[in-house]
């Protein structure tokens, strides 16, 4: 079923991009109460138009596009919530047509990956400074006759310090 | 005969690069000064000859010789100058010789320029530039030979996709292809470090300027991209998080750690095992932009090219040079010693705050790009990861570094006083608070974060000017010591200051457009009227005409501002009737304070068309911004100390070059 989608979509590319560049919405299809319209458009700049390459529904004017605009449109009219629209979308054209995947099991390294990254690069930077301060603190401690010197060169009584390594 | 004479100059430059690749190494291995400066004379023979080759592809398009298959599946006749000869490298196989001539200009200048480079550092860069040379040579012959004959020659050619036949679109490649190749060199003196196990200030000081120019061309190549999808895709957007601009993107995000790393390698001496492995990223992400642009392993608009056996070639050449990078690095970077020492609140360790976000902000991006392609590949499973999800993940990273940034110049090396930092720094905060302040009081209907959008912008470009009064004591000094400190500074100060004030521009150019965008679709006829942001436009009607190798219908659009005539508008759409396909151009008029954007779009009954106006406000900041920053990396560039290299004063005092360390 899949592949039959594929081929159908590789064929409607050929279409598409005679007709492309994108028209987007067509005076018909906005809604007359403006805020339906605004949820129309939120929604629509979420949901990929299946046919194009990497447009959302709002910005393609391919003819699948709009069927998709009006089918939203109609679902608004209905009255149903946003959720209730792109689960219905879902249910009809899988995960892939929207724009910013849904937090289940295989999108999980999707949204994961950065936030672990950063608290692994965070935890290294931390790591690193504490190892250089250890380090610089005590790269080669000095012996019990070295503090005394250094103490006998930088205590109250040492006015002619000479020395100096 | 010219064809056949690129043909073999190619082929010839193969056998160079093979000798570029292999002599250099033998002659350090075998201490032979003689056949390790070898390597010399190769790179510049190997640049001669891919010139050549390149010359004749460009004369077969020129003649328009449609005896080459490459030329006749990608040019036509009647195509103008400009484009046959964009057309060279508008085709996979001519953007790949194109890619090979600049990777052998970079090796030539090293050769030429590099006279000053530890012999055996330069032996080890130009072999290791040779070995890339080999690659992408074997496989321009072996898979994308643009020199093919075709017999019989067809009477004419199939014409390039008019979508490419544009100005910003004609340069946007070479700009992109000078940018990836060009953090070559940084990788080649990555690499060849890691050969010698020993780097030092030096090296940073050869890598910075050739890492700066890469960058510059890729800021520009990446702008340039965005710029042509403003006005040619007709509906406005500048930036889609589209594949193959993420493709480009991490190459530049990468880059720009590795400017900032190396500051701190060249100043400090610090930072050296991270500098390393951060130029073996970012080549690694210009061969993976390479990759996924000409395999066309993408769905995207710019995918045009689409041949998966090329793919697996590409995808070999990445594994040998990125696998062969990384375990030389985890074999030899344990040898290379720690620098200086730092304290977290210090310039170097704000450095460290920069590369952190942008890399991390790097990977967000090669997550969202790579994770669907991944996942059908094992799973089957096809998802889409969109603007969406960059919005969630990339902008959280890059704000936090868009806030830190102007602080960043101002903290000293190793210790650093962030208290009297952000007290320097108290003008820029008023000015930026004063505009959020009377953004959100002009703006009361939302939406509420682009006011503070617009204060960062300001906060950065007012930050970058504290950062020159500060270095030049204004209000500390007589304004006559503070202008003879401004001058003496040097340029790299300002070349930095700018760039990070280019940002600024860029975000209130970004902020802006996004937020307060206008848009009017409508019906019009012939005679009708629409309004938009103070504007009226009438619609005069359409008229046919005929441009070189397409036809055009034109919309005529009369626009006044309070009765009086501003200008007049005419977008149009171009149908191309050799390469059966339109594209559309739109209307725009440069206003003060935004573009007024106007889209003709379908015909309806009784002579009306379908019309999409938009009004941008502050867009252009958006590519001004990119262009202050290119602007800034010129000025940086030209800078006497990243000219005059340290290695001499390295080569003299060899302790200084840290060799195996503990």
């Amino acid at each position: 079923m899949r592949l039959v989608l594929l081929l159908f979509a590789s064929l409607l590319i050929w279409g598409a991009l005679g007709a492309s560049h994108a028209h987007a919405v067509q005076p018909d299809e906005v809604l007359g109460d403006p805020a339906l319209e605004a949820r129309a458009r939120a929604l629509s700049v979420g949901l990929r138009c299946l046919v194009c390459q990497n447009q959302s529904i709002d910005d393609s004017d391919a003819p699948l596009a709009k069927d998709l605009r009006v089918l939203v449109r109609e679902r608004l009219k209905a009255g149903d919530t946003d959720d209730e629209i792109i689960a219905f979308v879902v249910s009809r054209y899988g995960e892939f047509v929207l724009l910013k995947p849904r937090f289940i099991p295989h999108t999980w390294p999707l949204w994961l990956a950065t936030p672990l990254l950063l608290l692994a690069a965070l935890a290294g930077i931390i790591l690193y400074y504490c190892r250089r301060t250890e380090r610089s603190e005590s790269p080669n401690p000095l012996t019990k006759t070295e503090k005394e010197r250094l103490e006998r060169l930088t205590g109250p009584d040492a006015h002619q310090g000479g020395e100096t390594s | 005969m010219i064809t056949e004479i690129g043909h073999y100059v190619l082929i010839l430059a193969l056998g160079i690069a093979i000798i570029q690749t292999v002599l250099p190494v033998l002659g350090t291995r075998l201490n032979d000064p003689r056949l390790a400066a070898v390597s010399v004379p190769a790179a510049q023979a190997q640049f001669l000859l891919i010139c050549l080759a390149f010359g004749a592809l460009t004369a077969a398009y020129v003649t328009s010789d449609f005896s080459v298959l490459n030329v006749w599946q990608n040019s036509h006749s009647a195509k103008p100058m400009l484009y046959k000869i964009s057309g060279v490298w508008g085709n996979h196989e001519g953007s790949m010789v194109l890619w090979v001539l600049i990777l052998a200009l970079f090796g030539a200048a090293v050769a030429t320029f590099g006279s000053n480079l530890p012999r055996q550092l330069q032996a080890n860069v130009l072999a290791v530039q040779g070995a890339i040379a080999v690659a992408f040579l074997l496989f321009i012959i072996m898979t994308s030979n643009p020199f093919l004959r075709l017999d019989p020659a067809p009477l004419d050619g199939q014409g390039l996709n008019p979508v490419l036949q544009d100005p910003a679109l004609a340069f946007h490649p070479p700009f992109l292809y000078a940018g990836y190749v060009g953090f070559s060199m940084a990788f080649s003196f990555a690499v060849a470090a890691l050969i010698d196990g020993r780097i030092d200030a030096a090296w940073a000081r050869w890598v910075r300027p050739w890492t700066l120019a890469a960058w510059m061309c890729l800021t520009i190549g990446i702008a340039m991209g965005s710029w042509w999808a403003y006005y040619e895709l007709g509906w406005g957007g500048f930036w889609f998080w589209d594949p193959v601009e993420n493709a480009s993107f991490m190459p530049w995000l990468a880059g720009t750690a590795l400017l900032h790393s190396a500051l701190v390698m060249e100043k400090r001496d610090a930072l050296k095992v991270w500098t390393i492995l951060l130029a073996i990223i970012t080549f690694s992400l210009s061969l993976m932009g390479t990759f996924l642009v000409r395999s066309g392993v993408l769905t995207s608009v710019h995918a045009f090219a689409v041949d998966p056996e090329r793919g697996v070639f590409i995808l070999g050449i990445m594994a040998v040079f990125v696998g062969g990078a990384f375990a030389l690095f985890a074999w030899r970077a344990p040898l290379l010693s720690q620098g200086g020492l730092f304290a977290p609140i210090s310039r170097e360790g704000s450095l460290v705050l920069n590369n952190l976000l942008l890399t991390v902000a790097c990977a967000a991006v090669f997550v969202g790009t790579l994770y669907p392609l991944a996942l059908e590949a094992v799973t089957g499973e096809k998802i889409s990861v969109g603007p969406p999800f960059f919005n969630l993940t990339f902008v959280p990273l890059i704000v936090p570094l868009l806030i830190a940034m102007p602080f960043g110049p101002l903290l000293a090396w190793k210790r650093g006083d962030l208290l009297a930092v952000a007290q320097r720094m108290t003008v820029a905060a008023i000015v930026s608070l004063t505009a959020i302040i009377t953004a959100l009081a002009l703006n009361q209907q939302g939406p509420w974060l682009a006011p503070l959008g617009i204060g960062l912008g300001l906060w950065l470009i007012m930050g970058a000017g504290t950062e020159l009064a500060s270095r030049a004591k204004l209000f500390d000094a007589s304004l006559g010591e503070s202008w003879r400190r401004l001058r003496n500074l040097p340029r790299a100060a300002f070349g930095g200051a700018l760039a990070h004030a280019g940002i600024g521009v860029m975000v209130l150019g970004l902020v802006a457009t996004t937020a307060w965008r206008v848009e009017r679709i409508e019906a019009l006829s012939p005679g009708g009227t629409l309004d938009i942001a103070g504007y009226e436009l009438t619609f005069d009607g359409v008229r046919e005409s005929l441009g070189p190798n397409y036809k055009e219908l034109t919309g005529v659009f009369q626009v006044t501002r309070g009765g009086s005539p501003v200008t007049t508008l005419e977008p149009s759409k171009r149908a191309f009737a050799v390469e059966k396909s339109a594209t559309t151009e739109a209307g725009i008029y440069n206003a003060l304070g935004g573009d007024l954007y106007v889209v003709l779009g379908d015909s309806l009954q009784d002579g009306a068309f379908t019309v999409r106006v938009y009004f941008n406000p502050l867009v252009r900041l958006i590519w001004l911004g990119a262009l202050v920053m290119f602007f800034g990396g010129a000025v940086s560039l030209s800078d006497r100390r990243l000219r005059v290299g340290a290695p001499k004063r390295a080569k003299s005092k060899p302790s200084v070059a840290v060799t195996a360390g503990e």
